[in-house]
């Protein structure tokens, strides 16, 4: 199975599990300005155009508190919750990739002289990110992205400067989503690895309290400046509760036994040219998922010929460009594009990367223009299986228990 | 560069509002940089002053509505080395192309006084129906950076980078937050040809899909999701039948939406 990966990953990081502590609101607002001054840019949850998007946040006033967000196949909005919880959305629309893989980046620079031309290499980027809000997919969509960034012949040094430098205020998911699939993958929602600090929000009567725990030593070293309380028995209790609780809500299951052979042996399905009706070969899935990667590269001059720029921008298979070369596009169809998509993110990704594509995160689902579902697919070309029928009906698509 | 050997450049005007033309103007702090690299051979719009052809590069503005300009276009493509359009009506007949799907004599008898005097064709189409067009660049209007971009890259005798794919990678890339998932607002971005840089999602508005239809646009199913969604099919003819309701893809999901209604 694809999840192997995890677990090396999980033996090859020693995360030493320390006592919970407890803060409260101050604290974790204490936690930003201890992170500020630390040098760190605090990225996080705020609200914005209708959403939750992660930006700059300065304290705990930033934090979307009291939202959440219903999400469907190609709607997505924002409600207003009982209570003020800070973390008590899922998902948004954007993913940390746009931060260590920003969608536009110039790769170098190139001036012309008398003698040819002189190459500017582009500078790395020092910035020092501390992530805050974390979920437990997007945990694994990072250590996924290091897999093909950094763990790979070809180290891509802006990401690795990125991701070396970032630190990880993690949250344990106190709901899931309509589109939430983290349990059928093995990536949540219960955080356990690639974080520094995590934290779980209780929100009990009067109470609203978050469990924090350290991961790596430099999350230690911040807990302390933190001044948190240890943790009461109870306190641990209702936090694995939550996350308990969280696991059972899931909107999305997917089937993910022999995936990888389900779809190499159904390449010719017709469930390929039924999906290519409704899709709009947009990008928008490739887009907002947290492990996609591809780029392209565009070179540029100026209006003088006397200076060019590379650039490296976000690419998606769903293109005609993406797979075009010498003599036309290799996918001019939509039902080919979509195909080489599905079976790259649970497929071939796991003889690529020796992990699946997909983290669980259902924003492929939620983004879709149209509300095209990878999950109700997987589900329906397994279902057609001769020797599937019946065995393995009711797993895929929506959870009929949401 | 020596001035003789500056390429020559024409800029030419068809049915159209000058708009794409004036986005030329409008490169202010590449204006300088443009008219040193090129001269300006006929442009109205700018200067008097016109040099006779042939010319290295022709920029081609607006649809053809008119006998004349039947003649007209195809004279400046056999003084043309390279012809480009600009602009929605040029690559697909414009918002003008809404005769096409109308009597054009009723128009006439309706707005003009002396209709006697009115020689027009049926239909407006764009230039490629007439002349072969050696680039097109969408719009309406043009983006003024994407044509600093073209004449560089003719400059530079390189292939321009202006992407064929949707909008949405534009609104994707710039962290825009998808109006129709996120708010229900009808867009036409995933259907339509990216080179606005998403302005109107930027500024919380459906795309109206003035830069005409993306490669592989699938209209049929973004209609249907819209209508599902609680629009109309005349909604729908209204989306589709803009700046570029002469576009075969635009053209047809209208007609399919007419037909419903």
């Amino acid at each position: 199975m694809g999840h192997a990966c995890y677990r090396i990953f999980l033996k090859t990081v020693p995360y030493i599990m320390n006592k919970p502590e407890v803060i409260g609101k101050e604290g974790l607002n204490r936690l930003i300005q201890i992170l500020t001054g630390m040098g760190y840019q605090v990225i996080g949850p705020t609200v914005r155009d209708e959403a939750i998007v992660y930006d700059s946040v300065h304290s705990i006033e930033d934090l979307p508190a009291g939202w959440t967000d219903e999400q469907e196949g190609g709607t997505y909005r924002l409600k207003k919750r009982s209570d003020e919880a800070l973390f008590g959305y899922t998902l948004g629309p954007h993913s940390w990739k746009q931060f260590l893989h920003p969608p536009e980046r110039r790769l170098w620079q190139a001036q012309k002289d008398s003698l040819g031309f002189d190459i500017v290499p582009e500078k790395l980027n020092n910035i020092k990110y501390a992530f805050l809000g974390v979920r437990s997919c997007e945990l694994h969509a990072i250590a996924i992205q290091d897999k093909v960034f950094i763990q790979s012949p070809h180290t891509d040094l802006h990401y690795q400067s990125l991701r070396q430098n970032a630190l990880f205020v993690a949250v344990n998911c106190g709901q899931a989503g309509n589109t939430c699939f983290c349990v059928s993958m093995q990536t949540g929602p219960k955080v356990e690895m690639g974080y520094d600090l995590v934290l779980t929000e209780i929100l009990d009567d009067e109470c609203h309290t978050f469990l924090i725990s350290a991961g790596s030593d430099a999350g230690k070293t911040i807990l302390k400046a933190v001044e948190a309380k240890p943790a009461g028995e109870n306190e641990v209790k209702r936090a694995e509760e939550i996350i308990a609780n969280t696991a059972n809500q899931m909107g999305r299951t997917m089937a993910t036994e022999n995936i990888k052979e389900l779809l190499y042996e159904n390449v010719e399905h017709p469930a390929w040219e039924k999906i290519a009706g409704r899709c709009l070969s947009c990008a928008n899935c490739t887009m907002v998922c947290p492990t996609c990667f591809c780029s392209t590269v565009e070179d540029v001059t100026d209006i003088t010929g006397d200076h060019a720029e590379r650039w490296q921008k976000w690419d998606s298979c769903f293109t005609m460009d993406f797979s075009s070369i010498h003599g036309g596009a290799v996918r001019n169809s939509t039902q080919s594009r979509y195909r080489q998509w599905m079976t790259h993110k649970l497929a071939s990704w796991q003889d690529q990367f020796d992990t699946s594509g997909c983290v669980g995160c259902g924003r492929c689902i939620t983004w879709c223009p149209v509300g095209i579902d990878l999950t109700r697919e997987v589900a329906v070309i397994r279902e057609s299986q001769p020797d599937q029928a019946g065995k393995l009906s009711g797993s895929g698509g929506q959870n009929e228990n949401s | 560069m020596a001035n003789s050997s500056k390429p020559k450049v024409a800029v030419w005007k068809f049915a159209s509002c000058d708009g794409c033309q004036l986005s030329l103007l409008d490169c202010e702090d590449e204006l300088l940089a443009i008219t040193q690299e090129i001269k300006i051979a006929n442009f109205p719009e700018a200067s008097r002053a016109v040099i006779k052809g042939p010319y290295d590069l022709s920029l081609v503005e607006g649809s053809i509505t008119t006998p004349h300009d039947m003649t007209r276009i195809q004279e400046i493509r056999r003084l043309s080395k390279v012809l480009i359009t600009i602009g929605a009506c040029a690559t697909s007949g414009g918002i003008q192309a809404l005769r096409n799907f109308k009597d054009i004599n009723e128009f006439i008898s309706i707005v003009y006084a002396s209709p006697e005097f009115i020689s027009t064709l049926d239909k407006s189409t764009p230039i490629s129906t007439h002349v072969k067009v050696d680039f097109e660049l969408r719009g309406c209007p043009i983006n003024k950076m994407q044509l600093v971009e073209v004449i560089s890259a003719f400059l530079s005798n390189r292939k321009p980078n202006t992407p064929e794919h949707s909008t949405c990678v534009e609104c994707k890339r710039k962290g825009t937050v998808c109006v129709m998932v996120g708010k229900g607002t009808m867009c036409l971005g995933p259907v339509t040809h990216a080179g606005c840089d998403a302005l109107c999602p930027t500024y919380n508005r459906g795309c109206y899909g003035c830069f005409g239809p993306k490669e592989n646009p699938n209209t049929d199913s973004l209609a249907k999701w819209l209508i599902s969604n609680g629009k109309t099919s005349d909604e729908m003819v209204r989306a589709f039948r803009s700046f570029n309701a002469g576009s075969d893809a635009f053209c047809k999901e209208s007609q399919v939406n007419e037909e419903k209604d």
